[in-house]
């Protein structure tokens, strides 16, 4: 793991994979819409909305993904201070802000005419707010400080104390009465969800997540092109 | 979209929007701030990195 700790190597290797999984994810946007609008049922109770869930639910997984990357790179960079790993953190909070704002705005959206309401104070849609509010918060902290070392351990600490909830969203609907739905992919006893439209959901979620990816490479490499450039800055300022 | 068509498209365009607003966002940040390095190294100020950027682990 030490190894691709070194910048050059492990952008070296970043770069290689980045046109990969660009081209796997656009293909699985493909895939994954053509299927999601065009070639799977509706719902028997849900009708044609259930085609928000393509949507909606990869969003919501990619953002609790984003939020476990964000908290295990913090944690990296508490441990073993190496640069990198403040830098994932920083890279992973605005995409994982992203997702989480997709989560909620397209949920909202399936909420109104399942529910009958755009919002709801139950345990798992306030849960998924203040993900999205740890965001938002491990953001404005990191650019707090003048010292980025010192603001990327700022926002670490944030970021593992925040991790608690990341197993609150996941279990919100088993834990207590919520109007959100319980799981129906990721059980103990498998998918309950029918076969044509478990299809379209891992194709999208399979796009999201290489998608992820792709972001995750373009920000560390601009994060990474900033810190050379403040180095470079303050190297000719003290000249 | 079986009289749901308000709430559907709205979400895709939703996801659209947020998705290829943050790629595009990612990529012109990566681009614009690779290529100031770059202006900065061949106007002759770049510096060898400290210790610390290098990451020579163990």
């Amino acid at each position: 793991m030490h190894r691709f700790a070194n910048p050059t190597r492990f952008f070296r290797i970043a770069n290689a994979v980045l046109p990969v999984l660009a081209v796997v994810s656009a293909g699985l946007f493909a895939a994954g819409l053509y299927y999601a609008l065009f070639d799977s049922p509706a719902d028997y109770q849900q009708g044609e909305t259930v085609r928000i869930m393509y949507v909606h639910v990869p969003a919501a997984w990619a953002a609790l993904a984003c939020y476990a990357t964000m908290a295990l790179a913090g944690a990296s960079f508490l441990i073993w201070k190496h640069v990198l790993a403040d830098l994932a953190a920083r890279a992973a909070a605005p995409i994982g802000a992203g997702f989480t704002l997709i989560s909620l705005a397209t949920g909202s959206l399936w909420g109104q005419p399942m529910w009958g309401t755009w919002w709801v104070w139950d345990a798992r849609l306030t849960s998924v707010l203040i993900l999205f509010f740890l965001y938002l918060g491990y953001i404005a902290l990191v650019n707090a400080f003048d010292d980025p070392d010192r603001g990327g351990r700022a926002g670490a600490v944030l970021a593992l104390v925040g991790a608690v909830n990341v197993p609150i969203i996941k279990f919100s609907v088993d834990w207590w009465n919520t109007l959100h739905q319980p799981a129906s992919v990721l059980r103990m006893d498998g998918p309950s969800i029918a076969p044509e439209m478990l299809l379209p959901l891992l194709l999208m979620a399979g796009a999201y997540f290489t998608l992820f990816g792709v972001m995750m490479i373009l920000r560390l490499r601009g994060l990474y092109a900033g810190r050379r450039l403040r180095q470079m800055r303050l190297a000719a300022a003290s000249r | 979209m079986g009289g749901y068509a308000a709430y559907v498209w709205p979400s895709y365009g939703i996801a659209a929007l947020v998705l290829i607003g943050l790629l595009i966002h990612s990529w012109t940040d990566a681009r614009r701030l690779e290529a100031e390095v770059a202006r900065l190294r061949e106007l002759g100020s770049d510096i060898r990195r400290p210790a610390d950027m290098r990451g020579d682990a163990p």
